[in-house]
């Protein structure tokens, strides 16, 4: 009675986890069989390099909106790794207990704040504040690269923090018998040996930065041009989606799902490179 | 968990077959209307619920093709030719304002401007009176009815200028403009607030008055669309929609009544 209880336990549990598993395969399956035909007929290059998107008369060119995901995420990786690494390693190194005690889930609790929120504060602080102090309309790359960059820190700074604390102590020990000093041995022993674990971090904080929808079409006014500076306003790939799924019929829906294709192919080369710097670590 | 869900759902599904249901979806720009308009319905039909739903005039317009709503909502000048076997009824009028900042010091356009400024031609306020600065156009995005209304009584042929800056309801286009001192936009009248100012159009202003009077040119209807003759319950909710009463809470609210 026992074993078949048992069986009948792994059996399920066997199941809700292939469910999981099988609505990823569902989903990849559903937006590529949507958005290849698209791709095929209109030719993938020139849906990746046309600047023109005008669903009203049938351009689909998402090549801006490449570019604009690609500047807001790097912004955002500019506003939020160095902030992220050096509150890791502040954390990790150089707070006691109680600090730490207190930091950790404050930053954690950074996550659960809703992106919808983040983008509110936006547009009503920020975006002014960079219209008015270094002119251009204010929703533009620069807005959306800080407000991101905020966003990833959860994170950047948990998964650093969590790889730097898991270094055997004898490399710190070794390093400071040596004569290092607490900062010498976190710049030359540290980080060096904690680097595929930050990486990994960055990583996934690079996937989430380049996903972000609700924030991002919030503060970065939508436009469908080619930035040139980062007062610039843009649209990224994902509010190409969200802003436009609602009306799309045909072609347009098609496009839309094409976008989505290419997000997914940047969000799956973005995933296999944490794999692959992960697996190196070990 | 998946189990739970179907059978929960399930569940819920069979509870709402024993009370009448209509579904309603598509316009954004209405669906605030269409859902106070519902609750008064239902008060006084406490067996009949309505679900509105919002999602654009675009998919108004598919789903009630597709017959997964009673009710399609659209407001658009001209609708597109799949909406051409959907039996349409037109339950109120909707008026568009070009809006700009409050401390802006233009109060007026003339269609011809108003065509430049969102075509690109006029880049600068500058070229159109005392004030300075590059004007940021701010449009909706492609696919909205307002856009599209907006598009063919504004621009016509033209196309809207390549340094657009979107926003995704009239509420956000609002708050752009409020906030930015060189923008200019547009918004249904409804959603007029002090802080964004109307732009006289052609030596009109854009109130409702106007638009019933025929005088004020840039207003669209709203659509409710029906696949083929509408059920009994659809019907009994749009002729509540036609009723005195229904007009006169739709006037009140700040769209235009068609009586």
């Amino acid at each position: 009675m026992k074993y078949y209880l048992e069986k009948i336990i792994e059996k399920i549990i066997m199941l809700i986890a292939f469910s999981a598993i099988s609505i990823l395969i569902i989903i990849t399956f559903f937006i590529f069989k949507e958005g290849c035909p698209f791709l095929f007929k209109n030719g993938i290059l020139n849906f990746i390099l046309s600047p023109a998107w005008d669903p009203s008369t049938k351009e689909f060119g998402i090549f801006t909106m490449i570019l604009g995901s690609l500047w807001v995420t790097v912004g955002a990786l500019i506003f939020g790794v160095p902030l992220g690494i050096s509150c890791a390693i502040y954390l990790a190194e150089f707070a006691d207990k109680t600090i730490r005690g207190v930091l950790k889930p404050m930053i954690e609790l950074l996550a659960g704040i809703p992106s919808v929120v983040y983008g509110f504060i936006g547009v009503m602080i920020l975006a002014p504040i960079i219209r008015t102090y270094l002119g251009g309309p204010g929703f533009s790359i620069l807005a959306a690269a800080i407000i991101l960059g905020i966003m990833i820190l959860p994170t950047v700074i948990s998964i650093s923090m969590d790889s730097i604390m898991a270094l055997p102590r004898t490399y710190k020990e070794g390093s400071i018998a040596l004569g290092a000093t607490r900062w010498q041995t976190v710049k030359m022993v540290l980080l060096p040996a904690a680097r595929s674990g930050i990486l990994a971090g960055v990583i996934l904080g690079m996937g989430r930065a380049i996903g972000e929808t609700m924030a991002v079409i919030m503060i970065t006014g939508n436009a469908i041009k080619i930035p040139f500076t980062p007062l610039d306003s843009v649209r990224t790939m994902t509010s190409n989606i969200a802003l436009e799924m609602g009306y799309a019929i045909g072609d347009h829906r098609a496009a839309l799902f094409a976008t989505a294709v290419m997000l997914f192919v940047f969000i799956m080369i973005l995933n296999t490179m944490v794999i692959f710097v992960v697996k190196r670590k070990n | 968990m998946l189990l739970l869900i179907f059978i929960s759902s399930g569940f819920l599904f069979g509870c709402a077959r024993k009370t009448q249901s209509i579904v309603l979806a598509g316009s954004t720009a209405f669906q605030p209307f269409a859902e106070k308009l519902a609750e008064v319905y239902m008060e006084k039909h406490p067996n009949v619920t309505i679900d509105v739903q919002g999602g654009g005039s675009a998919l108004g317009i598919m789903t009630a093709l597709q017959g997964i709503v009673d009710i399609g909502m659209a407001d658009m000048v001209k609708l597109p030719k799949e909406a051409d076997p959907l039996t349409k009824t037109i339950v109120a009028m909707d008026g568009i304002a070009i809006i700009v900042n409050e401390k802006n010091s233009i109060s007026k356009l003339t269609s011809i401007e108003a065509q430049k400024v969102f075509s690109g031609d006029i880049t600068d306020w500058s070229q159109l009176g005392p004030k300075k600065g590059n004007i940021r156009v701010i449009s909706r995005e492609d696919g909205s009815g307002t856009r599209k209304s907006f598009d063919k009584l504004v621009l016509g042929k033209i196309k809207l200028t390549k340094n657009a800056m979107y926003q995704d309801s009239n509420g956000t286009i609002r708050e752009a403009i409020k906030s930015d001192p060189n923008s200019i936009g547009y918004i249904s009248i409804g959603f007029l607030i002090p802080g964004v100012k109307p732009l006289v159009f052609d030596g009109v202003a854009p109130t409702n008055e106007n638009v019933k009077k025929g005088i004020y040119k840039i207003f669209r209807p709203v659509y409710f669309l029906t696949n083929g003759e509408p059920g009994r319950l659809a019907q009994k909710f749009i002729n509540f929609m036609l009723s005195d009463e229904a007009q006169s809470i739709i006037k009140k609210d700040g769209l235009i009544s068609i009586k």
